[in-house]
């Protein structure tokens, strides 16, 4: 009951008036940022603290804004990732699987509708979760050692072949070239530097936004170029601009399903939102697949990662809050936010400031039911975007992202960078490569290393170490019967179509 | 027509949204050589809004987030285009030199002007609360009989200041140099996942700042076996400094500031004295301790002095450790 209470007294210091047009504010600025491709929560909430102080604002009004641009920003991604099929940023990847392919039939409307509610499902998931799991949990997460999250990613790769269908060597191939761009840089372990070529700038790797911007929004605009004599892809037919309501619910059993996935991979520090996001796909694809429709516009295949990636983020607050441990880029800026406004984060957060964290707790359910009714009609809005011409969208598109990537990092070094991503993203979609499993190796292929050079530092080189905790032996095994089931499934539809 | 006048509205909110920070800026610009989050990041914010708040600055100073290569990229850019920009500061600390003195900044300290430094934060050893090392001696002792028994952790690299600090320890208990070598040494992305994952049972000990982690000793999930600093930390008045145990061994990380090489003598004297203003008042004190930082000033030709002689106190050890040769 304490939890209830102190809750209800979140909630009621949420509601002012003042509070809930700053939510609204923060809901509708967030989903644009998140919407437009290199703007995301990191130029949203560290740009906008200076404006909080700014405006003077009490703490607990600040908060309200800022967690509200983070939850639009996670709401907001999907939205390009479904009509432009370019990630609006890391974790919406997945969503471009079977959101484009919707949207290009027709059914834009019908695909950010139900990305809206399972964003809604998958944060509200998550929310719950923090509200009355948190502490508990985090004491779980932390025996979580790095030979476990080695195994979490050895799960995520051996899934990846029957991620993206068509040709799995083709696939396999494309996440070779990710993970293999992901050595670029510094070793963290040794900080000895890697492909570096010499140059500070490449010290750090390659920043996945930058990669996804070229490789999505760049090499798209080669392919324009290219196809703009001929005849092209045509404009996308534009269907109807409001979902049905019956149609928003669709997949919402993938919805469940994949918040827990993805809540499951939020509360652990090492993995993150854009893991979630893509075991929650693969896992549905390698369960509910039956019929293939996986990658053609399936609802689930919206769902699931959508409801993945956004309960990943609130996951992601847990450990954050309690421990103060950023589980990824995007949670790390919530943590310089809560340290800017005086709130440490720790193990004494919620004993210390329980005023400030059920304040932040009410914000994020505030902001979650702002976002689901301020998303649905603004869906209107972005189905008609698909009507203006491709001449005109997507250099607006790639203009907006150039200035979001610059004004993270003040670098021209990155915009090059971004067109060199270009180039590659247009090479392998002439080869007929997707591009998806290649910011997953970029992405996922980082901390994949880290955690096997962090087991063997342990073990002073010992591969045994690997297979020794009881959590990675079941993580293995779990890996195994999934493969084999899928495979099962695989047989089973190739089955009657080969009796042909 | 409407959705056309949208979609514009929505770019132009949100370039609006990334240049709000240059259109209420005053001249003065703080350089966070790192993303958004970190403790460099946190330096120029908190100083920055001080500044401001204080009225040391007419209007916001403008953060600007320059990541890479720890500090490098930041280093170069200045090195190279704004030498002699009176209205920059750069924020660094320890780390930084021991960049600079490992040869990982395209220069070597002399290639800036060193403003002042505002505080530290103390290095520690810390062991979970169960653990059977009750002092530094026990720690020691045991990684003396065999070096590879106990994994220690940090959120450094191998060679990095996390690291050092261990190995001073070391070389000051009598190992040598074959035998500190191959104690097993973990990087975190940061102290506290690094005590989380000793939480865990992964690793031993955690040589880290104290900053990051001191919920966790006020909590009791973990103790200081060791503070690395010349007097006990206020904070925590019952931890025993390794000087107190017997090991002469102290390991800052203060953070503080420089500007360029060619910047004229008044512009630098100008900011010594704006930041010893600045670390004057109350405000910043409270700032500091908030984030478990013990205020300190050094500033001008003192903390000059100071960075060149731990920039070579770094280059020896680095030198003797082989992280460089």
């Amino acid at each position: 009951m304490d939890i209830l209470n102190s809750l209800i007294g979140g909630i009621a210091v949420a509601v002012t008036p003042l509070n809930l047009a700053l939510a609204v504010f923060g809901c509708f600025a967030g989903t644009l940022i998140g919407a437009l491709p290199g703007l995301g929560p990191v130029n949203g909430v560290a740009i906008l603290i200076p404006v909080a102080f700014a405006m003077k604002l009490e703490p607990s009004s600040a908060l309200i804004m800022l967690s509200c641009i983070y939850y639009g920003c996670m709401y907001g991604g999907r939205i390009s990732s479904i009509m432009l099929n370019i990630p609006g940023d890391e974790p919406a990847i997945m969503t471009t699987l079977d959101g484009y392919p919707m949207a290009r039939r027709g059914q834009a409307a019908k695909a950010l509708g139900i990305s809206a509610v399972a964003s809604f499902v998958g944060a509200t998931v998550a929310t719950l979760g923090l509200t009355f799991f948190a502490p508990l949990l985090a004491k779980a997460a932390i025996h979580f050692g790095p030979a476990d999250y080695f195994a979490l990613y050895v799960m995520a790769f051996a899934t990846i072949g029957g991620v993206t269908g068509v040709n799995p060597f083709k696939t396999l191939l494309a996440a070779m070239i990710g993970l293999l761009l992901a050595s670029v840089g510094l070793d963290p372990g040794t900080g000895t530097a890697r492909f570096t070529f010499g140059s500070f700038h490449l010290y750090d790797g390659f920043d996945p936004i930058v990669a996804i911007v070229g490789l999505f929004a760049v090499s798209e605009i080669i392919m324009y170029f290219e196809s703009h004599a001929l005849s092209g892809a045509g404009p996308v037919k534009l269907g109807r601009t409001l979902p049905r309501l019956r149609e928003v619910f669709e997949g919402f059993g993938a919805s469940i399903r994949g918040a827990l996935i993805g809540f499951v991979c939020g509360v652990l520090p090492g993995a993150g939102a854009s893991l979630g996001a893509f075991v929650s796909y693969s896992t549905e694809k390698q369960l509910n697949d039956k019929n293939g429709t996986f990658g053609t516009g399936d609802p689930r295949g919206i769902a699931a990662p959508e409801a993945g990636n956004n309960a990943a983020s609130g996951g992601a607050l847990i450990p954050m809050l309690t421990l103060g441990v950023p589980g990824s880029g995007t949670t790390a800026v919530m943590l310089a936010l809560l340290v800017s406004l005086n709130i440490q984060p720790g193990p004494l957060l919620f004993e210390r400031q329980p005023d400030l964290v059920w304040g932040l707790i009410a914000a994020l359910y505030l902001a979650n039911v702002v976002l689901l009714l301020l998303n649905i009609p603004m869906v209107g809005i972005f189905t008609r975007l698909l009507s203006l011409p491709q001449w005109f969208l997507m250099p607006v598109v790639v203009m907006v992202s150039f200035i979001g990537i610059y004004s993270i990092s003040h670098s021209t070094f990155d915009l090059f960078v971004m067109i060199g991503f270009g180039l590659l993203g247009y090479a392998l979609r002439k080869f007929d490569i997707s591009l998806v499993p290649v910011v997953l190796g970029l992405l996922l292929g980082a901390d994949m290393e880290n955690n096997l050079r962090r087991a063997l530092s342990i073990s002073g080189g010992d591969f045994n170490i690997l297979l020794q905790s009881p959590i990675a032996l079941a993580i293995y095994a779990f890996t195994a019967l999934m493969l084999a089931f899928s495979f099962g499934i695989a047989m089973r539809r190739r089955g009657p179509r080969s009796a042909k | 027509m409407s959705y056309t006048r949208k979609l514009l509205a929505g770019a132009i909110l949100a370039t609006g949204l990334t240049a709000t920070s240059a259109i209420t800026a005053s001249a003065a610009e703080c350089i966070a050589p790192a993303d958004p989050g970190g403790g460099w990041d946190f330096t120029c914010r908190t100083v920055g809004r001080l500044l401001t708040e204080l009225g040391l600055e007419e209007g916001s100073v403008q953060v600007t987030n320059m990541p890479g290569g720890v500090g490098a990229v930041a280093f170069a850019n200045v090195a190279g285009k704004r030498a002699d920009d009176g209205d920059v500061l750069v924020a660094t600390s320890t780390v930084g030199v021991t960049q600079i003195a490992q040869g990982k900044y395209p220069g070597g300290i002399d290639v800036m002007r060193w403003v002042g430094m505002l505080g530290t934060d103390v290095g520690v050893i810390v062991v979970p609360a169960d653990s059977e090392y009750e002092t530094v001696d026990d720690l020691l002792n045991t990684l003396k009989a065999d070096p590879t028994s106990v994994p220690v952790a940090g959120s450094s690299g191998a060679g990095g200041w996390d690291h050092i600090r261990l190995l001073m320890l070391a070389d000051e208990a009598g190992m040598d140099d074959d035998a500190y070598k191959a104690i097993r040494w973990v990087q975190f992305d940061g102290g506290s996942p690094a005590v989380t994952q000793m939480l865990g049972g992964q690793v031993g000990a955690v040589s880290t700042d104290l900053g990051e982690i001191a919920g966790f000793v006020e909590s009791g999930d973990i103790r200081i076996i060791a503070a690395l600093s010349d007097d006990p930390i206020p904070a925590f008045p019952d931890a025993p400094t390794a000087k107190a145990q017997g090991y002469d061994v102290t390991g800052y990380n203060w953070r503080g500031f420089y500007t360029g090489g060619d910047v004229s003598d008044a512009e630098y004297q100008a900011w010594v004295e704006e930041l010893k203003s600045l670390f004057d008042t109350a405000e910043w004190k409270e700032a500091a301790e908030a984030n478990g930082l013990i205020t300190v000033w050094r500033g001008g030709e003192a903390f000059e002095a100071y960075v060149a002689e731990q920039a070579k106190q770094m280059e020896d050890i680095s030198r003797s450790i082989g992280v460089i040769q």
